[in-house]
């Protein structure tokens, strides 16, 4: 094995994963439709919550409200349905099986993706916020910054893993069309942009064990209360354990 | 599950070029993914660079290029980003802007993947794969839509990877490309090794098994053939194209120059074939068929 180091052509993994994760970084941000998904959806989202009244008796001020909800439907915007649709076009194009034969590597190659996801995901983060903080007079809850950032991270892993989980499974035009919908379907009525305290209470349990809400509803009370979700934290290990799980079992290569 | 491959054995050496050789659907690809442990086979052994090629092994892969016969490219990346982005996988890949220029990527390289041809894309292919500088290279059908020009720099890149002492493993269907590049070839036939050896081993040995040298000929079309001695077969095998099988004495040669005497038949191009891979490819094809 020692002589097999010695005669290794390959950089070190990190900087395997590091230049990785800047080709699929540019990858994301090149593409137009990722572009729209990812930046002008959450500020068309931020826009309309601050200047109608749908959240207004979440928090005291709309902009209050809105933020955490768009931080979180950034997440999904990334991690789930741009990186789902890259990835199973990619498997498709048999891009995954190009890159196994290098030293990258399976494992480097998905390390690549959570660090482009990651990536793209702050980009979002430092303009929704920017943009809130400048021009909409947003008072995020100071004892709830680093909450917030944990949940966002793990809200990366759980919607990255589904990601995965569905590129790796399906068609890429079956991707595209779950993840698009999902997104949709989550956006509205999945407990992201607000909570679903107007669904019925026998559904609310199992409504707010979803990823989304789990993930919408940990925001809103980092950033407006300052408080530490126990429950969303609970959820969403559970949402990236099983995802990840499931995705290792099942994801194909080609 | 479909069973691809029976019973194939084969060996691949440094400085020589290894070809397996088949018709499509014969297994080749399928082998050549066992070699270089993307697919892992249901029994037998498999070695690279004597270790077990299967699972993420990131320092084999750095002494092992693969070009992929569909290629594996991003159709959204230009070529030189992408070729610069693989190659920096590698503490020392190869003279990357030397082998743009000699492979002409620049030619195209404002275009995306997506809007390249065919030849274009094989040359994308073919330069990933020897971006790390590698030991052992897979090139899976090499020549595969590549225009004349193009296909002579790929077999000169190749004839001056194998004389710096790379192993190089392809397959191709192409009985031209096998008997200008091979030093050693294995003919596959429904996931089974049929016939091995060096181009010359086996011509030489199709030549002991039937002693004939088929005559080709044109002349002007449509001519009425004569009925030929026992044993030899004459016919026009496309338009003015004639073919007479079966030659095995001088005596034949002379019954067909005695019908063009007759006939005032002077043939506008001539040949005495020594027996190509290609006939014994046929000849192995058809025993198996008769199997």
């Amino acid at each position: 094995m020692s002589q097999t180091q010695a005669r290794s052509n390959a950089v070190s993994p990190l900087r395997r994963i590091l230049n990785q994760g800047k080709y699929e970084s540019i990858q994301m941000l090149s593409n137009g439709e990722q572009l729209i998904l990812a930046v002008v959806m959450p500020l068309i989202a931020l826009f309309v919550l601050t200047l109608t009244d749908l959240v207004k008796d979440v928090a005291d001020r709309s902009i209050d409200a809105a933020v955490p909800g768009v931080l979180a439907l950034c997440v999904i915007s990334t991690a789930f349905t741009g990186q789902g649709i890259g990835t199973g076009f990619d498997r498709r194009y048999g891009v995954l099986t190009m890159f196994s034969t290098t030293p990258l590597g399976k494992t480097g190659l998905i390390f690549g993706k959570v660090i482009a996801v990651l990536s793209v995901l702050l980009i979002q983060v430092v303009l929704i916020c920017s943009v809130s903080l400048l021009f909409l007079d947003w008072h995020p809850n100071p004892w709830g910054i680093a909450p917030a950032i944990l949940f966002l991270l793990l809200g990366a892993a759980a919607f990255t893993a589904l990601g995965l989980l569905i590129a790796g499974t399906v068609r890429p035009e079956a991707t595209l069309a779950i993840t698009n919908l999902a997104w949709i379907l989550l956006a509205g009525a999945g407990g992201v942009l607000y909570p679903l305290s107007m669904a019925p209470d026998w559904a609310q349990p199992t409504l707010n064990a979803l990823p989304s809400a789990a993930l919408g509803d940990a925001m809103r009370d980092a950033l407006i209360h300052g408080q530490f979700s126990i429950a969303g934290l609970i959820f969403l290990i559970l949402w990236s354990a099983v995802g990840s799980f499931a995705a290792i079992k099942l994801f194909k290569w080609s | 599950m479909l069973r691809v491959l029976e019973s194939v054995s084969l060996k691949a050496y440094p400085g020589q070029v290894t070809t397996l050789l088949g018709a499509n659907g014969a297994g080749k690809s399928t082998t050549l993914a066992c070699a270089q442990g993307l697919l892992q086979p249901e029994g037998g052994t498999v070695e690279l660079l004597g270790q077990n090629p299967f699972g993420d092994n990131p320092e084999l892969r750095s002494r092992v290029g693969v070009m992929l016969q569909d290629g594996g490219l991003p159709p959204s990346m230009r070529p030189v980003p992408l070729l610069r982005h693989v190659a920096s996988l590698y503490q020392k890949p190869i003279d990357i802007d030397a082998l743009i220029t000699r492979l002409d990527l620049e030619s195209f390289g404002t275009r995306t993947i997506r809007r390249l041809s065919g030849g274009q894309k094989q040359r994308v292919a073919l330069a990933l794969a020897l971006a790390g500088d590698p030991e052992v290279l897979f090139l899976d059908e090499p020549s595969a839509g590549l225009d004349p020009q193009s296909r002579q720099v790929v077999f000169d890149l190749i004839a001056e990877l194998r004389d710096a002492g790379k192993a190089i493993i392809l397959t191709t269907h192409l009985m031209d490309d096998a008997q200008r590049l091979s030093d050693y070839v294995y003919i596959i036939d429904k996931g089974c090794t049929v016939a091995q050896g060096t181009v010359a081993e086996l011509t030489a040995r199709a030549a002991e098994d039937q002693d004939t040298r088929p005559v080709s000929f044109s002349a002007p079309a449509g001519l009425r053939l004569p009925e030929p001695p026992a044993g030899l077969h004459l016919e026009e095998t496309g338009v003015g194209q004639y073919r007479l099988d079966g030659v095995n004495s001088p005596e034949h040669l002379n019954w067909l120059t005695h019908w063009w005497l007759q006939e005032g038949i002077l043939p506008t191009e001539l040949n005495l074939q020594s027996r190509s891979l290609e006939d014994v490819f046929l000849e192995i094809a058809q025993k198996e068929g008769r199997a």
